[in-house]
């Protein structure tokens, strides 16, 4: 703090002496924004003029703010806040993601005889993100809102949901590049049936374990196989894809059917 | 989210804000709680015991975090065991675990905000609930300052403010008082004393003298089972002679301990 004004100097600076020195005002203003005492000092030293004006001004300004529109009540939080740091929690997988999606777009390029490994991998891509959405490991809070009334199905799907909003236009840009030779509603429809799948396994033996499950069976029963004899599988030809959307429609629904398996985070 | 109403979230009166019958809960394979029996209603309650005696096991189980896994178990009434629907239980109820999580870029407000959120609170009132209680943790001059940039102490009392946005029924607090300095452990007493006038307020600790201060009763924990529950006072008159310099409700606490042990022996 500066040091205290003498109580002349506070009179002359309320007095709105023209004496009073540009340095000198600048010195008692800054003071004063620190000092309890000398702002008392000050009102004392008010004068009757000052008063009235200040008087006035609090009048004036309690008129125009009754006229005025109501202030537009500055929101605690938008949605996107909520979920900022499973945002910046998703983010590493989503770029591990996009990484293995162009090593196996590339891949694909180098040797043609391959069939397209982005489409093979497209199912698997929201599943380390579905995951981590309900790590107690990922979220430092997991204990605060795991006592909540919000736990449960409904923070399950709002999580999913942001990292569907990530993963599908990163999944978007590789069907649209032609990396995965296909129609893009193959790479998506699978995606999304195997995010439902994880969710439906997830009430049975938790979200991690579930996502790994899947992700390990669908490497060994359909990419290595496929890999293997340089063929696509029949369930990733152009005319699966309504079965895939049944399926996806399918596991969605006995997933909600299985909500108050959700309660309780410990279970998964 | 749906938002509740303040009629379904207003006070109801119940005979024991906590109700355990022969309650038991695991931590990962050992069995931390094992055949408790425990009612407790309105007032402050300091859960002792010593290292291992299952109080944060305990707490998280009544925290609705960890399912029970035998027994029974009601809060306001209200069954949390089993299959039972735990959201209208959960939105009367606070919780600080003993370590507490936090997101690092949220402020104190946005923190208590969120909490509040969570925990179903109609959203016109989270504004104004969420000053109040950072005002009575006494964080007003920090509420927009971010979690990342405050002490040890002033994190611990913005757990505390999350903890009692919702004006629960029920708060449970583990070790709240752990990075307290000696002026703020003062204040959090009479916090406490005053939460404890009209809700359930279970506080697990390692320190007696918090409890001789704040409580209005003590609920003693060893091995997992109920050891003994009364009044401070009548701690302090447990205790003997032995380790001089030690206070009466500390010198009762040992006292009692060490028969629960020599009883347990034979």
């Amino acid at each position: 703090m500066t040091t205290h004004p003498t109580l002349s100097e506070i009179d002359r600076y309320a007095a709105g002496e023209p004496g009073l020195d540009e340095a000198t005002v600048w010195s008692i203003e800054v003071h004063l924004e620190s000092c309890a005492d000398c702002r008392a000092r000050l009102a004392g030293s008010t004068t009757a003029a000052s008063r009235a004006l200040i008087a006035e001004v609090a009048a004036a300004v309690d008129r125009e703010i009754a006229a005025g529109p109501k202030p537009r009540s500055k929101a605690l939080f938008r949605t996107p806040l909520r979920q900022r740091w499973f945002v910046a929690a998703l983010l590493p997988w989503v770029a591990m993601t996009a990484a293995v999606l162009g090593t196996a777009a590339l891949l694909t390029h180098l040797v043609p005889e391959l069939p397209s490994i982005v489409l093979l991998l497209a199912p698997l891509a929201p599943l380390p993100g579905v995951a981590v959405a309900w790590s107690r490991h990922a979220d430092p809070a997991w204990e605060l809102i795991a006592g909540t009334p919000s736990a449960g199905l409904t923070m399950l799907l709002r999580r999913t949901a942001v990292v569907l909003v990530l993963v599908i236009p990163v999944l978007a840009v590789f069907a649209a590049s032609g990396a995965s030779r296909a129609n893009p509603a193959l790479m998506l429809l699978p995606c999304l049936a195997f995010t439902a799948a994880t969710l439906l396994l997830g009430s049975l033996v938790g979200v991690r374990r579930a996502a790994i499950g899947l992700m390990a069976a669908w490497a060994a029963v359909v990419v290595a196989p496929s890999l293997a004899t340089a063929e696509l599988p029949v369930l990733l030809e152009p005319a699966a894809a309504g079965a895939w959307a049944i399926l996806t429609a399918v596991l969605a629904a006995l997933t909600l059917l299985r909500a108050g398996s959700f309660r309780r985070l410990t279970s998964f | 989210m749906r938002a509740v109403s303040t009629a379904e979230t207003a006070t109801t009166t119940h005979p024991w804000a906590i109700h355990a019958e022969a309650l038991k809960v695991r931590a990962g394979r050992h069995l931390a709680v094992d055949g408790l029996d425990l009612s407790l209603t309105t007032g402050v309650h300091g859960l002792l015991g010593p290292n291992g005696a299952g109080k944060t096991t305990l707490m998280r189980a009544l925290a609705t975090v960890v399912k029970p896994s035998g027994g029974r178990l009601t809060l306001l009434g209200r069954p949390v065991d089993g299959r039972a629907d735990l959201r209208p239980a959960r939105r009367a109820l606070g919780y600080l675990p003993q370590h507490f999580g936090y997101y690092p870029r949220f402020t104190v407000r946005e923190f208590v905000a969120y909490m509040a959120w969570l925990k179903e609170m109609p959203k016109a009132d989270i504004p104004a609930a969420t000053q109040r209680a950072i005002d009575r943790v006494g964080l007003a001059a920090k509420a927009d300052a971010r979690l990342r940039t405050l002490s040890g102490g002033m994190l611990r009392r913005a757990g505390v403010a999350q903890a009692i946005v919702n004006d629960p029924q029920v708060l449970l607090m583990d070790e709240p008082t752990v990075g307290l300095d000696p002026e703020q452990r003062l204040d959090l007493r009479e916090l406490l004393r005053d939460l404890g006038t009209d809700a359930c307020v279970l506080v697990s600790t390692h320190l007696v003298e918090d409890v001789v201060a704040a409580c209005t009763e003590v609920v003693l924990l060893n091995e997992g089972r109920l050891v003994w529950q009364g009044t401070p006072d009548s701690l302090a008159a447990h205790g003997d002679d032995g380790h001089a310099g030690d206070s009466p409700a500390e010198r009762g606490y040992s006292a009692l301990l060490r028969r629960h042990r020599a009883e347990a022996a034979r």
